[in-house]
């Protein structure tokens, strides 16, 4: 039942994803990302991580998605958008089939152990998700967090010094 | 008394330093002039201390270092002077007579331009020939010994917008390099050959103490003393090497009386009295020496026959004099030679001054009369005696030395020269006739310039005969002095045969005698023999001033008749016998032609293609591959993508 | 429990798919999206090793990604309209400035 879930899931992804690069209409494009980002969320759910599926619809499906749509609404930008020519598109489809081909090699190939870390079911349900996340993140993680900060403070300046109409 | 020896060279280096960093500021003469003068005669009063604790001194040899200059393996070097008796009368002839010179110089650069830049060059100098004489090792004596080069360079190029000032400069500094290159292979050979036999060292004393190691006669002591030789004939101007010491009278006139005739030149002689056991042990050499000196001393004094410089002709004697030091070292008469150095510093130090006090006169008149005439050029000149007194009576005193007539000083150095060439073990009466003869040419030249100077009727531009004055008592001082010295210098080394005891032989005897007594050097006669030689000098120094007088002074007409008689012999002798010229056929044009091939061919064609040969692939490299900035955003990220997938690809399938 | 393996042929897939959007498209906002389509993807493949090995630190770097992912769009969009504003248009091929 599960893995059907998860099947349909992924479905949706896979496509709402190819609809976002071949909408000729980048509004189009965007719905669909935002749609792909849903499913994603979804994943996560069913991987056990509500507190990231909460982040991954406020921050991108929300703030990120709502930004780039803003864009597009404020820059007019119609349906201008015409593909590359073929051998183009050709060169792109070969590279991305190979990154794709040799991801799933690797997939194949690849041997992990199943560790026991910290976040085991008896946790999980003992604490919760948020709970565990937090902790590393306030305790281990301290210092990026803060730092973090200081990134997205450089970034909003950035962004309000290069939008300015005048300088 | 002795630990003071450091002062000496010390004190011209002051003056040095100070006048060349602060004259330009100073700008009052008598302050830079009399803080130099002052500065070389500090140096003169401790050397005059440091000579009379010597003379009364039973120890003979004292060395004193100030510490170690540089410890290399097996060369230890340090700064360390050295006095003992050659040593001693050498910084009293160079602080003397410096002093004197600096004194006179006041007076003779008065209103020059750069007159703060002479007197620190003329101090320096005196501290490179103090490091020189002074020196414990060879290798302080060869940072004096270069150090004089370098400052006699400076000198001379001392009106370094004259062209042929510059020439000179360059030409006395390469043709001394090519010396100082004998000089330095030679130490170099002798440092390794006693290294191998256990004694590393360059210091004098321990040198001496070991040349035995060597073994007398052997080849090398042979190649060694010929290549330190080749550095005296570059220093003391002897052939082959002597060219620029006659070119060098560009400079001016008080740097010429001592650099080029009282102290630098005399620098070979003395390196050869340093060095005398190694020579003594090289009968070879000996022998070269005494022939190359005799050969310089008549090439050069038939030279002076025809030149009409003033300066020039006191050059070529120089030149010859030194050839008669030479002639002496070869001999093994090494107190002969220093003898001759010391009073040939004395009478030809008065006769360069006494010639600029001419030149100082006959350019203040031609001055005043607005005449371009040379006023170096004796043919302007004459009956200049009336008028230059004191100038007049010590020329003439020198010249009388110089000429060797008893009892001024050059007779009895000169004559013990001419005996020990003779009667030495060594010697040889070719060797003999042939310095007899330059004697007599000695005294015929200097006749002839005392004539054409002095005597007869004043040949200058009228306008400027009666504005010919006497020179200030600066100049006239100096000269007194040394004319003093030149008559009466003689009388240290008067010889047993005369009455005297010769002090000066006593003296020297602690550096010398060592060498003479092991190789049997010494000069034996009977004593007619003896009175004979010298009363034949004398006859024939006098019939070589008698011609003289007979040529320019009663009949003046005689010498053109002669030159019309003898065209070719004239031109010769006027052209210096064309040596300039053969040497600049056989040595400069082919190295000139070299360095051009090196240039056009070697440097151009080869060096210059191989590093643009090397630019130009680079070039063409870069022009290719800047086709690959295509500006295309897709490409750039097409090429990343490929990036890393073969990055991957190398970790996934390695 | 559904494998890990699932979900990472799943990250793949949308990886690939970004990286071909990137290549292909002209319009610097729909590549700003594919960019994110493969940074969703790497999320995804973090999350699912972080379950499969019971590992926070995964999540942690899913986190800061996310962080970055809002700056990048902060600061790309503002260079998108200052060039929007320069150029009128937003094609990435005009962006050519840069070559020999």
């Amino acid at each position: 039942m599960e893995i059907l879930f998860f099947l349909f899931v992924a479905f949706v992804a896979v496509g709402s994803g190819i609809f976002v690069v071949t909408c000729k209409n980048p509004v189009n494009s965007a719905i669909a990302l935002v749609n792909t980002f849903f499913c994603l969320a979804t994943c996560y759910v069913l991987l056990d991580a509500p507190f990231m599926a909460a982040i991954q619809l406020i921050v991108y499906a929300g703030a990120i998605m709502v930004l780039i749509i803003f864009v597009i609404m404020l820059l007019n930008i119609g349906t201008v958008d015409v593909v590359k020519s073929s051998h183009a598109v050709a060169g792109g489809a070969l590279m991305a089939v190979l990154i794709g081909i040799q991801a799933l090699y690797m997939l194949n190939r690849g041997e992990v152990a199943n560790l026991d870390g910290p976040m085991t079911e008896s946790a999980l349900r003992e604490f919760g998700h948020t709970e565990l996340l937090a902790r590393s993140l306030f305790t281990e993680f301290l210092l990026p967090f803060e730092v973090t900060s200081i990134l997205l403070l450089v970034a909003i300046v950035g962004a309000v010094v290069l939008a300015k109409r005048e300088v | 008394m002795y630990d003071y020896l450091w002062l000496i060279p010390f004190f011209p280096l002051v003056g040095s330093i100070i006048n060349g960093l602060f004259g330009k500021k100073i700008k009052n003469e008598a302050v830079i002039g009399g803080f130099a003068t002052a500065m070389i005669g500090l140096s003169f009063v401790v050397s005059a201390s440091c000579f009379f604790s010597l003379l009364n001194d039973p120890v003979k040899v004292h060395e004193q270092v100030l510490g170690s200059w540089m410890s290399v393996g097996h060369l230890q070097v340090e700064w360390g002077f050295l006095l003992d008796p050659l040593s001693a009368l050498m910084i009293m002839v160079v602080t003397g007579v410096g002093t004197l010179i600096h004194l006179y110089s006041i007076g003779y650069m008065h209103g020059e331009e750069g007159f703060y830049r002479f007197f620190s060059y003329l101090n320096l100098f005196c501290f490179c020939m103090l490091m020189l004489v002074l020196g414990n090792n060879a290798l302080v004596m060869f940072i004096g010994w270069e150090g004089v080069g370098l400052c006699s360079y400076l000198l001379i190029g001392y009106y370094f917008h004259k062209k042929s000032a510059g020439d000179a400069a360059k030409k006395a500094f390469v043709v001394n390099r090519v010396g100082d290159f004998g000089f330095l292979v030679g130490l170099g050979i002798l440092f390794w050959t006693l290294g191998s036999h256990g004694v590393w060292t360059v210091k004098f004393t321990e040198i001496a103490a070991n040349a035995h190691l060597l073994g007398a006669g052997s080849t090398v002591v042979t190649i060694v003393t010929l290549c330190f030789f080749l550095g005296a004939t570059g220093k003391s101007a002897q052939i082959p090497l002597y060219t620029w010491l006659p070119d060098a009278m560009e400079g001016p006139t008080p740097v010429s009386a001592l650099i080029h005739a009282a102290t630098m030149v005399t620098a070979g002689v003395y390196m050869i009295g340093r060095m005398n056991i190694l020579f003594a042990m090289s009968p070879t050499t000996m022998l070269i020496v005494a022939m190359v000196g005799a050969a310089t001393a008549i090439f050069a004094a038939s030279i002076g026959f025809a030149q009409n410089d003033i300066k020039r002709v006191l050059a070529y004697s120089t030149v010859s004099q030194l050839g008669f030091m030479f002639l002496a070292m070869g001999v093994g008469a090494f107190t002969a030679g220093i003898f001759h150095l010391m009073t040939h510093a004395f009478f030809k130090a008065c006769l360069f001054l006494g010639s600029g006090s001419v030149i100082h006169g006959m350019h203040h008149g031609l001055h005043h009369a607005h005449s371009h005439d040379d006023p170096q050029d004796m043919r302007n000149m004459g009956g200049l005696s009336k008028k230059m007194k004191i100038t007049y009576w010590t020329f003439l005193i020198s010249t009388i030395a110089i000429a060797g007539i008893p009892p001024l000083a050059g007779f009895f150095s000169k004559d013990e020269i001419l005996w020990w060439s003779f009667a030495s073990t060594r010697g040889h009466w070719l060797l003999w006739l042939t310095a007899t003869a330059a004697a007599m040419m000695t005294a015929f030249y200097m006749f002839r310039l005392v004539s054409m100077t002095f005597w007869g009727e004043c040949r200058a531009n009228p306008k400027a005969k009666d504005h010919i004055p006497e020179s200030p008592w600066t100049i006239t001082l100096p000269l007194i002095i040394l004319a003093g010295l030149a008559a009466l210098g003689g009388f240290v080394g008067v010889p047993a045969l005369l009455g005297g005891s010769n002090h000066l032989a006593t003296f020297l005897n602690p550096v010398f005698g060592h060498a003479q007594e092991t190789f049997n050097l010494s000069a034996h006669g009977s004593h007619a023999t003896e009175y004979g030689l010298m009363f034949f000098s004398v006859v024939v120094a006098s019939i070589g001033i008698g011609i003289a007088l007979y040529m320019y002074n009663k009949n003046p007409d005689l010498p053109g008749k002669f030159v019309a008689r003898f065209p070719g012999l004239h031109r010769a002798v006027f052209n210096k016998w064309y040596v300039d010229e053969i040497y600049d056929a056989l040595f400069v044009n082919p190295t000139k032609k070299l360095g051009t091939f090196l240039w056009k061919g070697f440097d151009v064609k080869l060096v210059d293609g191989v590093v643009n040969g090397v630019a130009a692939t680079v070039e063409a490299c870069a022009r290719g591959m800047r086709y690959t900035q295509s500006g295309l955003i897709a490409s750039y990220a097409m090429t990343m993508v490929i990036g890393v997938f073969v990055i991957i690809a190398y970790y996934v399938f390695k | 429990m559904i494998s890990v393996n699932y979900f990472l042929v799943l990250s793949a897939i949308l990886f690939s798919i970004g990286v071909f959007g990137v290549l292909t498209r002209k319009n610097a906002i729909v590549v700003f999206m594919c960019v994110e389509l493969m940074l969703n993807a790497v999320n995804l493949t973090f999350i699912a090793l972080s379950r499969h090995l019971g590992n926070m630190d995964g999540q942690i770097f899913v986190f800061f990604v996310m962080a970055v992912a809002a700056a990048e769009a902060a600061v790309g969009l503002a260079l998108m309209i200052t060039f929007f504003r320069n150029r009128e248009t937003l094609d990435i091929d005009d962006a050519n400035t840069l070559k020999w």
